[in-house]
């Protein structure tokens, strides 16, 4: 049988689980179908939870060791984590010669994945939701609206799974761990990390807006910013919550105020009116929750929830606090 | 400071799929791709700032791609590149990031912006796939750039709370996201400067390429089938309670939990 190489997402030091666990379960669920999973492993990973869902062989990155570059006095950078798995997953590629190489979608995912086929000249197909024996990969593009089965003819199959959309399925094995020891070239420090400044309406992923219906100042902070910090992201109001002092003058998501382009924008007794809609058309997703079935939102909303905002968001933030507390690994109903 | 921006023409409102599979782009309406337009307004907010910078727009494509590029020279490019070619025709990732990187080595560069995602096929690690041809650093999704003499530095927003601030120093490859500022509306003067600005097209055999490495023939994937699929807008009546698990659901499908 094949091998499968498999990128799992490691997490940093200290770094809380964001979903890698179950991203990386994802990929090993269907590497299992291709061949036999091998992992390539940057970051702190579970080798026990790797194993559980049938990793044959683990390759851990070892600590690496920098070549002291000339002329540097200050203590050696960090590696770049893109970089990194790109020049492990070549390596890896180049002993192994495996099936297929999967790693999870992503915007670094991506990134691996483009310069991995770049390195390998070998055929690479994003968006992955599901894999068949070939291996025929189906797509979901662009936003879902056409399924593609696509295959690759040229060199070693380079995935990049939507792990999202993939049912985990345990399978125990005993793994083989070989830790993997590599010399990184300089180019693998050309791009540094540094510490993040606070978080802005106008470049955020996740934004939680509040507008007429919340009804109050207290039930703006209550709802909507908690809303807003229990999903990563940033608090906005429409044009009546800001003028009516219920968030600052800065917040105001509209065509005069900030234009934005979330990845999600979720509306809370925001009706949607022809002035707020020009500053958050072009968010990809876009969820509302209002009492007024008539409201314009629900026409251009990709998910529309009618009901009172003052009952539906504390029974939200009470399920998303469960599903947090809950082990990793939630299998999702077939 | 040179700066190249990849821009792309992309079919007007949905995308679909001619009888070989590859999306149809011949006898639609067409524009600019939107993500690169602020790619190329990223670069006037550099050109503000120094003297010295020259914004070249680079686009592959059929004849009709030109238009493309007009829409990059209005919004304030200084000169167009249309790398034009029967054979391109089918061209995957690996081929476009070919002929995209042998055109920007070809032009000389510091900096090199693009789109981070196009809003026809979604392929983003073309820019990352560019970097690894040019050998130097990507910095890919840009939700905000900053551009020093020797440093480049981006904010990204990767959603589930993670922050990051990502420096390389030029020469380097930036894809910027639609959050990166919105692009200004071009004024009279810049669009009527625009049409005495130069353009050129090259052919692949100007880059040095075989017409057997891009196009459908080296194509490193091939698509067997294309299913469409119908999906609207749902909207959810009922109690509080499993409303709230139907959101909390659709957060979890699409990775915001």
């Amino acid at each position: 049988m094949s091998t499968v190489l498999v990128l799992a997402e490691g997490r940093e030091d200290g770094g809380e689980d964001r979903g890698e666990d179950r991203a990386t379960c994802a990929l090993l669920t269907l590497a299992r179908r291709l061949g036999t999973p091998t992992v390539a492993l940057a970051g702190k990973g579970d080798t026990r939870l790797l194993a559980e869902f049938g990793a044959a062989t683990i390759y851990p990155l070892a600590t690496p060791a920098r070549s002291a570059a000339p002329g540097r006095t200050t203590a050696p950078a960090a590696l770049s984590p893109v970089a990194a798995r790109v020049a492990m997953l070549a390596e890896l590629a180049r002993r192994t010669q495996p099936a297929a190489i999967l790693i999870a979608s992503g915007r670094d995912g991506l990134e691996i994945a483009g310069r991995v086929a770049v390195r390998l000249d070998s055929g690479v197909l994003s968006d992955v939701i599901d894999v068949h024996d070939g291996p025929v990969a189906v797509q979901s593009v662009p936003g879902g609206s056409y399924l593609v089965e696509s295959h690759v003819t040229r060199g070693i199959p380079i995935l990049a799974v939507r792990t999202e959309h993939v049912a985990v399925r345990p399978a125990p094995v005993t793994p083989a761990v070989h830790p993997l020891r590599m010399r990184f070239p300089d180019s693998t420090y050309a791009v540094r990390e540094i510490t993040p400044r606070r978080r802005q309406l106008c470049t955020a992923a996740v934004i939680v807006a509040g507008g007429r219906g919340v009804g109050s100042r207290d039930a703006f902070d209550d709802l909507v910013e908690r809303l807003a910090a229990a999903l990563g992201g940033v608090a906005g109001g429409s044009h009546t919550a800001t003028e009516l002092g219920w968030c600052p003058r800065d917040a105001r998501v509209d065509q005069l105020g900030t234009i934005v382009h979330p990845s999600l924008y979720l509306g809370l007794g925001v009706s949607g009116s022809l002035r707020h809609r020009a500053g958050m058309r072009d968010a990809a997703t876009i969820v509302a929750i209002d009492r007024d079935p008539a409201a314009p939102i629900f026409q251009f909303a990709d998910l529309g929830v009618v009901g009172d905002v003052h009952q539906v968001v504390p029974e939200l933030l009470a399920e998303i606090e469960r599903r947090r507390a809950q082990p990793v690994i939630r299998t999702r109903e077939a | 400071m040179r700066i190249v921006v990849l821009v792309k023409q992309v079919p007007a409102g949905d995308t679909e799929f001619g009888p070989d599979l590859t999306v149809r782009r011949d006898g639609r309406a067409a524009g600019l791709n939107p993500g690169d337009s602020f790619a190329v307004d990223q670069a006037l907010r550099i050109a503000v700032r120094r003297r010295d910078v020259r914004i070249t727009a680079v686009t592959m494509g059929p004849g009709e791609a030109i238009n493309s590029l007009r829409t990059a020279l209005v919004l304030g490019a200084d000169e167009g590149v249309h790398v034009k070619d029967a054979a391109l025709h089918g061209s995957d990732a690996l081929a476009t990031s070919r002929v995209l990187a042998a055109a920007v080595r070809r032009l000389g560069f510091d900096l090199v912006l693009c789109g981070a995602a196009s809003a026809d096929s979604g392929m983003s690690a073309v820019p990352a796939m560019v970097a690894e041809r040019l050998g130097v650093p990507a910095l890919c999704f840009a939700d905000a750039l900053r551009v020093r003499e020797r440093r480049v530095e981006i904010h990204r927003d990767d959603g589930r709370g993670e922050l990051r601030v990502l420096v390389a120093a030029p020469p380097a490859v930036v894809s910027v996201t639609e959050r990166c500022g919105e692009p200004r509306y071009p004024r009279f003067a810049s669009r009527a400067d625009s049409r005495d600005k130069p353009l050129s097209v090259w052919s692949l055999a100007d880059l040095g390429i075989e017409p057997a490495e891009v196009g459908t023939r080296g194509a490193a994937s091939v698509v067997r089938a294309v299913t469409p699929r119908q999906s609207g807008p749902v909207v959810v009546q009922g109690d509080p309670t499993s409303a709230a698990i139907r959101v909390a659901d659709f957060l979890a499908e699409r990775r915001f939990l």
